[in-house]
């Protein structure tokens, strides 16, 4: 990426962000309501990134620089971000990001084998994808399944413990659709949407809820005193 | 020892499909804790956490009452739940939010109600996606049945809590690191003086940050009482606590048990419950705590199941995580791969953990690789010394977070206990497991 | 004024420090409160290692270079002293083997992936990595694996190159963007052993800042393009001074090599620069080196400028001024002057108004404020600023014309207390950290101000909240205003009657001038303005003094640069015309704002002098060419908007036969029948001392004490924080490159020795007898305000703003810089574009009295309506915006029309 950075003339700098252009209306919608449940909008800057990936299935450039704007940085700040994290796909991956864990529990396990098995049959290296671009394969850390390893995870969906002719069969079954009910393209993450939240200003809520405290207090205060 | 039967306090509907609705949870005594909670003082409900000395479940196992007494008296404060659960071979967290999802929401308000707090962030681990679903739905049907938001249950108090995708880094998991994520950031841990979250936490805010298991605990305590939870168990470790058991055994899962009272020995090899090693074959090490932990060996199998107890026979029961490692396996690859998960998981802050992981792991595999040398084993010691001086337990560091002293662990841990093994990869140039 | 001569005395005004006492190494040493165990025992004598500590930034704590036991309730624990506050009874050891352990065990970890390419490596020799490994650092590695690999350095911008293999991920240049400069432009990316710097794809790291990462980058991961295998430390030689490329006056080190300026450092003065510079500023300095100097003086002969002696071209300039002023002294006429020392700018104040006898000497550019407005204002230093409850900005946008007040500015609004309220037609870069920003159009200054200060109504471009908020902060405590020219398009005089009635209203207000160039206020202070003399007198109240000392002043009020331009083009009625003009390193070609009237002005002149030290399009019209020494080649003085006093450096010789303008000034005053009686600059400067009350007190030895190596603020009497000392010289890792080459011998100080003759106290017997001191201007002037009459419904009006890359010569002189030049655009309001139906990026046709031009469009929404912006000095469409300003009108109304 920065590599081929190419070196343009600095410009007075432009002192307010511009409105998104690469999102979607529906997206920058829900954007909106996720900066709202943050005291400081940049909070929201990964779950941002999410929803992004939701969208082109990874995070484009031109997705950063709107998600910048949205929460008051700067797209490098974005990036330098977004890049600390794994599932947060700086490079376009493909629509199932299969991961195979060989972390200690699956190692035990025999993930280095399924894993030796995945690259063989996709004909990729872990991080790679396949020529049609629908899978990309990783080597994961620890998925948190250790009880059915070695683990294995598609767009982090769990489906259990593979072996390497049940792991071909999986491929199968997500090249031909097989899945798609249970298993949404990668980028998706959260089907389920917040419908209710407190919806007032939280000072307010902090004044009621001191109040709320001194009124039980001085119930209490008053019902001891009717006791002793 | 033996196994006892305690009364299941975390796990007490994994026997439902539903368990994880809003019906169910009702239909088994849900929410009962947190109106119990809510028609006491806040002070009251703290004490009675207290009095059920209930340990932190995310790993450091620090008394969440004494943890809530400390936080810096605010107008703001804040709850942290930390569901990142990324410690290798650690998997209670996920069955609690994918089983039980009410339950952490009901621990969450009664947490949230005892300390006042203005709002509670669930930082789950990204990649629950299915934990994140249920967890987002349980808490959109508590705030329709009015026990999260807007007074609750009409008492007056009001509580928001949002639920926080992580998206995938180990070191989120760290408290500092979590909440410097939870404000969009890079997880880097925060050095601690002064960044002690109840005091300096999230945006500068006195926080609370406990873990998922440790708030799914809270709707028991508050229904059954601190005292009867402070009855289970023994010493400090009071109450159940969930074991996950995985690797070389016949039976691995998520096991509620009553700490002290049971025994690795039970754990593993218990038919109820870890089920023996299979195949015949013998233990050769367990990891007590997840991979940062020091391993142990079978001389060490009946070793109870106890906070204190596991930290003065030389490691941690951390998070809960236990991981068996049969004699068929080669130990410089089980601490090789230890050592990788560590140098990929290192936020890369601190010199010594950014470089020296990469560089242990480099060592490693060339001995793994059949490439060592035999000067390799002083220098892999002295590399940990640096990150840790004295390679000993409980660490010491020049690191600010004790990722950098975990990763000596399993390193000194199977070169003290098999050098041998280290000698005969470097001599006959290879691995004698393959 | 008794007060005047204040001996020097170290700080005045500071509040006593609190202190705590704990133990270093087993003796008791004495911290302030709150002070970092590495600061602390810096101070102490024991230097604690460190890499990611800087001392202007906030501590990180993650190189763990610096770690310390400290012991605590745990017993002694490694603890990173860059991040702990010395506390009472702490216990610290930074000499066990525990500590020397870890030190050791952190420089091999930095090295394992580290390249130690040193031979080819720009930091070679002034390295902090190599330096603290020889000393701290393991004997020989153990490192037998691959190194980490990037692809060699890649350029992150025109200035900056970038090479991730020499990175110790010490975190300097990215909390540097973030914190200090405010854009995180460059930042970490990845995660552990693959962190790297990184900027967005498709962005570079434009700030104008980026320099001062290059400077504390501990390693060469950053380098300077200019700079890169210019020379080694050990070849280098420097000198301390103050950068004058604009007047902040940041304080530098300047570095050379052969005879060749290297480089510039900023070095740390608390009163002003914290040890930043600008990029303008650190690379401008180039300049110098340019292979197109003038180095010979020059007589125009049968219509070509050929080299002669000085004796010839002195004689020529003597005679052609001599004709003129021989007719009538105000047909000559000086402008500019703010390119030199303040010795400089004297010598040619007392040669134009006591020599030639003329008063149309200006060293601003219509791009100014009325002199007496500048020096009769309560002045406030950047200190005063930076610890006002409110800051009032009434100027054009600080980061573009002042970058290192814009950061200390900035800073004080993010960390500090300080409220910013803006007044300003535009957005500008602190619109974002103000309480308040009210918008007003061209000519709508004065109406704001009364509607902030005095209950007036509030024009209808600003908005009410904000209002309200500004009245209250103005109201709450000390404010500050800095006051500049928010538009070139805009008269001056309208902007200075804005300022008074902040002043008349608020009476504890401080001003702090936002003027641009060089050395403006020492140009203003020593007289070369119309209607005062040297030492912030005016012209009537300096009169006596002056007669008495230099023989004669000018009888009556001379013209400012735009008067005189006027006059010379024939184009202006009152007053009679100018005829011989000289110019003082100025270009009224691409700096006078009116463009049109500038050339006529020179086309018309018959008799032109152009003092200038590198080529230009004004050389066309020059008759005599005196070729003069730049900043670094000459010793002298400099003052900056506070009106502090430094003392420049000299680290070069002049090339050719090029001379300080104080020489030139003196040398003409011979051919023009005077001998000023110098023999040197400080004679100069002595004279300055002995004559400008302002100065008074000031003298050479004040200026070379220890106490004021930080500058010395005029008037002593005004400037209680003037004689602060600065803090012995910590940290070398601050700034690697120049402890380094003090080691190399080369002292910073050298250059600023006390000159042999200079005499400690000011002595009132060498004072001329006879007239009385005068007294220095205070409070506001007499203005000659412009009537504005509200535009017509047809007109949009035009705010002319500056950018700090522009086609002025600071820049197109200089290679590095030269190509940063951004074509311009004009800013309109969507809603008048909107009215006009063109798209931004389209062209509309604007329409002056005089021409028509062709221009492309943005939208810029902080506009008021029917107001329209541009960028001074840049390209605009075919033109630049000054071929649409005219000078004939305080304002310019143009018609904007789809083309
Ligand atoms: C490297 C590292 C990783 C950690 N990961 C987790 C984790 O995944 N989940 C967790 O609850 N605590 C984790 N912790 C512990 C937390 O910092 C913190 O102690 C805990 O969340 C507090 O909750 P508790 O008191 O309820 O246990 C981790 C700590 C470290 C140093
Ligand atoms: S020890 Fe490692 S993970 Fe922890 S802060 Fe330092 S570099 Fe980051
Ligand atoms: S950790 Fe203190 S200087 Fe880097």
């Amino acid at each position: 990426m920065t590599e081929s950075t190419p070196v343009a003339a600095p410009r007075r700098a432009a002192l307010a962000p511009a409105a998104p252009t690469h999102l979607s209306a529906d997206i920058v919608a829900r954007a909106r309501e996720l900066i709202a449940l943050y005291p400081e909008p940049r909070s929201a800057l990964i779950p941002l990134c999410h929803l992004a990936q939701e969208q082109d299935g990874w995070l484009t450039p031109e997705a950063m620089v709107d998600i910048a704007g949205l929460v008051g940085v700067t797209p490098g700040e974005v990036l330098g971000t977004a890049s600390f994290y794994d599932m947060l796909h700086t490079e376009s991956v493909g629509k199932y990001v299969v991961a195979v864990c060989t972390n200690i529990a699956c190692l035990l396990g025999g993930a280095a084998e399924l894993l030796e098995h995945a690259e063989d049959s996709l004909g990729v290296g872990a991080g790679g994808t396949t020529g049609d671009g629908t899978v990309t394969l990783e080597e994961a850390e620890c998925l948190a399944d250790c009880d059915r390893a070695p683990c294995v995870q598609v767009n982090h969906r769990y489906v259990g413990a593979q072996t390497p002719e049940s792991f071909d069969q999986l491929i199968d079954e997500l090249r031909s659709g097989a899945r798609d009910a249970d298993i949404p393209a990668h980028g998706t993450l959260i089907r389920v949407r917040r419908t209710t939240g407190i919806e007032a200003d939280p000072a307010a809520v902090v004044e009621e809820r001191r109040a709320a405290a001194d009124a039980r207090a001085a119930r209490e205060a008053a019902s001891d005193g009717g006791g002793a | 020892m033996a196994i006892t039967d305690p009364p299941k306090i975390v796990t007490s509907r994994m026997g439902h499909d539903d368990s994880h609705t809003l019906e169910r949870y009702v239909a088994t005594g849900g929410y009962e804790g947190l109106r119990a909670a809510l028609a006491r003082m806040p002070e009251a409900v703290a004490a009675e956490v207290d009095a059920a000395s209930l340990l932190g479940r995310g790993g450091a196992g620090f008394p969440a009452g004494r943890k809530w007494s400390m936080l810096r008296k605010s107008p703001v404060t804040y709850l942290v739940v930390n569901g990142d659960e990324s410690e290798p071979a650690t998997f209670k967290d996920h069955l609690l939010v994918e089983r039980d999802p009410h339950q952490l929401v009901e621990g969450v308000v009664i947490a949230a109600y005892a300390l006042q707090v203005s709002r509670v962030f669930i930082f789950l681990r990204g990649e629950f996606a299915l934990g994140l679903e249920r967890v987002q739905a349980a808490l959109n049907d508590a705030y329709a049945h009015g026990a999260v938001g807007r007074d609750i249950f009409g008492s007056g108090f009001s509580v928001d809590v949002v639920v926080h995708p992580g998206a995938g880094a180990y070191i989120c998991g760290e408290e500092t690191a979590l909440i410097e994520s939870l404000e969009g950031k890079r997880g880097f841990p925060r050095i601690k003086p002064p960044y002690f979250p109840a005091a300096i936490g999230l945006y500068g805010a006195p926080t609370v940050v406990n873990n998922v298991e440790t708030m799914s605990n809270l709707p028991w305590i508050m229904t059954n009482g601190g005292a009867a939870f402070a009855a289970l168990g023994g010493g400090r470790s009071t109450g159940t606590r969930l074991f996950a058991l995985a690797g070389h055994v016949a039976n691995p899962g998520v096991f509620e048990l009553e700490m002290v009272k049971t025994t690795f020995n039970d754990l593993i090899n218990a038919p109820v419950l870890g089920g023996g090693i299979p195949h015949g074959r013998g233990l050769k090490a367990f990891i007590p705590g997840g991979v940062s932990a020091p391993w142990f060996g079978p001389d060490q199998i009946d070793l109870p199941l106890g906070q204190d107890e596991v930290a003065e026979a030389g490691s941690m029961l951390g998070s809960g995580s236990v991981v068996v490692m049969d004699d068929h396996t080669c130990a410089v690859r089980a601490a090789w791969r230890i050592t990788k998960f560590f140098s990929r998981e290192s936020c890369g802050r601190c010199t010594p953990c950014r470089e020296g992981s990469g560089w242990l792991e480099r060592i490693m595999d060339r001995i793994e690789r059949g490439e060592g040398r035999e000067e390799d084993l002083d220098l892999l010691m002295d590399a940990c010394d640096n990150i840790s001086p004295g390679v000993a337990w409980p660490p010491q560091q020049t690191t600010i977070c004790v990722l950098g002293p975990s990763i000596p662990s399993s390193i000194s841990s199977a070169i003290t206990m098999f050098r041998d093994e280290f000698l005969v990869h470097i001599k006959e140039g290879g691995c004698p497991y393959e | 004024m008794s007060d005047q001569a204040t001996p020097v005395t170290g700080s005045e005004g500071d509040a006593p420090v609190e202190e705590v006492e704990f133990t270093l190494d087993g003796r008791t040493v004495r911290a302030h409160k709150g002070e970092m165990l590495i600061a602390a025992a810096e101070r102490a004598g024991t230097f604690i290692p460190r890499f990611c500590y800087h001392p202007r930034m906030e501590p990180v704590g993650v190189c763990r270079m610096c770690l310390v036991e400290v012991s605590g309730p745990r017993g002694a624990t490694l603890m990173p002293s860059c991040f702990i506050e010395a506390a009472p009874g702490m216990e610290v050891v930074t000499d066990s083997d525990k500590v020397k352990k870890a030190q050791d065990g952190v420089l091999e970890f930095l090295l394992i992936n580290h390249p130690l390419d040193c031979p080819v490596c720009d930091k070679g020799g002034e390295c902090p990595l190599q330096d603290q490994t020889l000393a701290y650092g393991p004997g020989e590695t153990r490192f037998v694996e691959e190194k980490r690999h990037f692809e060699k350095p890649i350029p992150i911008s025109e200035l900056v190159l970038l090479d991730r293999e020499r990175c110790i991920q010490c975190s300097r240049c990215t909390r540097f963007a973030d914190e200090v400069a405010g854009e995180a432009q460059i930042d970490f990316i990845g995660r552990g052993e693959q962190l790297q710097v990184a900027t967005f794809p498709e962005l570079p790291f434009t700030s104008y800042f980026s320099g001062n990462t290059v400077q504390i980058c501990p390693v060469g991961a950053l380098t300077a393009t200019p700079y890169r295998f210019a020379a080694r430390p050990w070849d280098l030689d420097q000198v301390e001074s103050t950068c004058t490329t604009c007047s902040v006056g940041c304080r530098v080190a300047v570095q050379s090599s052969t005879n060749r300026l290297t480089r510039l450092l900023g070095i740390d003065i608390d009163p002003v620069n914290h040890g930043w510079l600008c990029d303008k500023g650190r690379f401008a300095a180039d300049a110098v080196n340019s292979e197109y100097r003038l180095t010979e003086p020059m007589v125009r002969k049968d219509g070509t400028l050929v080299a002669v002696s000085w004796h010839e071209a002195l004689e020529a300039a003597a005679t052609g001024l001599r004709k003129a002023a021989g007719a009538d002294p105000t047909s000559v006429a000086v402008v500019g002057g703010a390119r030199l020392t303040n010795e400089g700018a004297y010598a040619w104040a007392r040669v134009a108004k006591g020599v030639l006898g003329t008063d149309s000497v200006d060293a601003q550019l219509g791009d100014g404020l009325p002199a007496e407005t500048v020096l009769g204002l309560p002045r406030a230093t950047i200190d005063q600023a930076a610890a006002a409850s409110t800051v009032i900005l009434l100027t054009g946008d600080v980061r573009e014309e002042l970058p290192v007040l814009f950061l200390r500015l900035r800073s004080a609004a993010v960390d500090g207390g300080l409220s910013i309220v803006e007044l300003s037609p535009q957005a500008t870069s602190l619109t974002a950290h103000a309480a308040a920003a009210l918008r007003y159009g061209p000519g709508g200054a004065a109406d704001l101000v009364d509607a902030l200060v005095s209950g007036g109504s509030a024009p209808a471009t600003v908005d009410a909240d904000a209002l309200e908020t500004a009245r209250r902060l103005v109201g709450e405590g000390p404010v500050v205003v800095v006051v500049g020219r928010p538009s070139l398009a805009e008269d001056g005089e309208l902007v200075a009657d804005a300022a008074h009635r902040l002043a008349a209203a608020l009476p504890d207000a401080r001003f702090l001038p936002a003027l641009r160039r060089g050395n403006v206020l020492g140009a203003l202070d020593m007289g070369l303005a119309p209607g005062v003399l040297p030492g912030r007198v005016s012209l009537d109240a300096g009169r006596d003094w002056y007669t008495a000392a230099w023989g004669s002043v000018p009888a009556a009020r001379g013209r400012s640069t735009a008067g005189i331009l006027a006059a010379a083009a024939g184009d202006q009625a009152g007053g009679g015309p100018v005829d011989a003009l000289v110019l003082l390193g100025a270009d009224p070609l691409t700096d006078f704002p009116d463009r049109r009237l500038a050339t006529k002005a020179l086309e018309a002149c018959s008799f032109v002098v152009a003092v200038a030290t590198a080529p230009g399009a004004v050389l066309d019209h020059a008759d005599v060419v005196l070729p003069a020494a730049e900043a670094h080649e000459r010793p002298g003085t400099t003052t900056n908007l506070e009106g502090r006093i430094f003392r420049l450096g000299q680290k070069l010789v002049p090339p050719g036969q090029s001379w300080p303008d104080w020489m030139i000034a003196s040398e003409l005053a011979v051919h023009l029948g005077t001998d000023l009686g110098y023999d040197s600059v400080g004679a100069v400067w002595d004279e300055i001392e002995q004559l400008a009350p302002s100065h008074r007190g000031i003298t050479q030895a004040v200026l070379d004490s220890h106490g004021a190596a930080d500058g010395v603020v005029a008037p002593l009497s005004a400037g209680r924080v003037t004689l602060a000392r600065r803090p012995a010289p910590l940290d070398p890792i601050a700034v690697p490159g120049v402890e380094s080459v003090e080691r190399q011998g080369a002292s910073l100080q050298a250059g600023l020795a006390a000159s042999p003759n200079a005499r400690p106290e000011s002595d009132d017997t060498a004072a001329p007898s006879g007239p009385t001191r005068p007294t220095v201007l205070s409070g506001p002037a007499d203005l000659d305000v412009p009537h504005v009459s509200p535009p017509d419904s047809y007109s949009v009006r035009l705010v002319a703003s500056r950018v700090l890359y522009d086609d002025g010569t600071a820049v197109t002189t200089v290679p590095s810089l030269a190509g940063l030049v951004a074509p311009g655009a004009l800013r309109v309001n969507p809603h008048d574009l909107d009215d006009l139906g063109v798209a931004p990026g389209g062209t509309v046709l604007l329409r002056s009295a005089t021409t028509t031009a062709l221009v492309p469009v943005e939208l810029d929404a902080s506009l008021p309506r029917k107001t329209v912006a541009a960028d001074f000095n840049v390209p605009l469409g075919d033109g630049t915006v000054a071929d649409l300003i005219d000078f004939a009108f305080p304002v310019v109304d143009l018609r904007m029309e789809t083309p």
